[in-house]
């Protein structure tokens, strides 16, 4: 894939967590102010909230597109900055599979994680 | 096209991150953000494999809070609750600019010269000063309103 397609979507991954991770930092670690302002979860870290957030369709999905845009602006990232480190060509191209088989193999069990959970709605009260 | 021989070396690598040079302030905003972006993904990595706790159900869930949620651990949650404020509002600045936004329109090049890293900078430090008031409402709710 040529180099600028792959920045192209570094960027547009950004612009995805900035929403979804801006979202999860609100909840999770402004919950005291959203709830002096009448709104957010109580407790976010209780197994109680947890589990019942991950139960729902809207986090479910979420959590899944959060991580793959995450895992590949990071990786990407990390990747440019080895890059840039004057590195041979064969050590770029065993960058370049260990951080894809890395970031499918994340994605892969964080998506397995979500769905996992929001089934066991079934099982949970 | 460039020809992949006629690239400048990066001679100085990593330790290129340390010197402004004539870049200035953007240049240090440009190391800050990528110290804090590999220390995103590194926790970010980290997360994965925590939150997948919750496989074992409620017991094992909480069983994890207990350790996370201790003195240390808080901290260190607190520093990529920074990090995100810091890489994501730098990051709003970086796509802006990568877009073309806060170059300005191409112009002659009369005296006195004025470069389009002076024309995004107030844009950096108004970013900087919502940092600091997001960091601040953090550092609240992580360690004064604590409900959890």
């Amino acid at each position: 894939m040529r180099e600028s397609t792959l920045w192209f979507w570094h960027i547009i991954a950004g612009a995805v967590i900035l929403v979804f991770l801006g979202l999860h930092m609100a909840i999770m670690h402004l919950d005291d102010i959203l709830a002096l302002l009448g709104t957010g979860y109580a407790n976010t870290v209780s197994a109680a909230t947890v589990f019942a957030r991950s139960q729902q369709t809207f986090f479910m999905v979420t959590y899944i597109v959060l991580l793959g845009a995450a895992l590949y602006h990071g990786l990407y990232g990390c990747r440019t900055i080895l890059f840039e480190l004057n590195i041979g060509k064969g050590l770029q191209k065993l960058i370049n599979w260990v951080f894809t088989l890395a970031g499918v193999g994340l994605f892969v069990y964080g998506t397995y994680v979500a769905i996992y959970l929001y089934k066991m709605k079934e099982v949970l009260p | 096209m460039t020809d992949e021989k006629n690239h400048l070396s990066n001679k100085l690598g990593i330790w290129g991150w340390l010197g402004g040079g004539r870049y200035g302030l953007e240049r240090y905003a440009y190391t800050l953000h990528r110290l804090t972006g590999l220390g995103l993904l590194l926790y970010f990595i980290l997360h994965i494999f925590v939150t997948g706790s919750r496989l074992g159900g409620p017991e094992s869930w909480s069983a994890s809070m207990a350790v996370y949620e201790t003195g240390l651990f808080k901290i260190g949650e607190f520093l990529v609750f920074v990090a995100f404020i810091y890489h994501g509002l730098n990051g709003i600045r970086l796509g802006l600019t990568e877009l073309g936004f806060l170059m300005g329109k191409p112009e002659r090049p009369l005296f006195p010269y004025r470069s389009s890293v002076m024309r995004q900078r107030p844009v950096l430090i108004v970013i900087m000063v919502l940092a600091v008031i997001l960091i601040l409402a953090g550092g609240l709710d992580f360690f004064v309103l604590t409900s959890h």
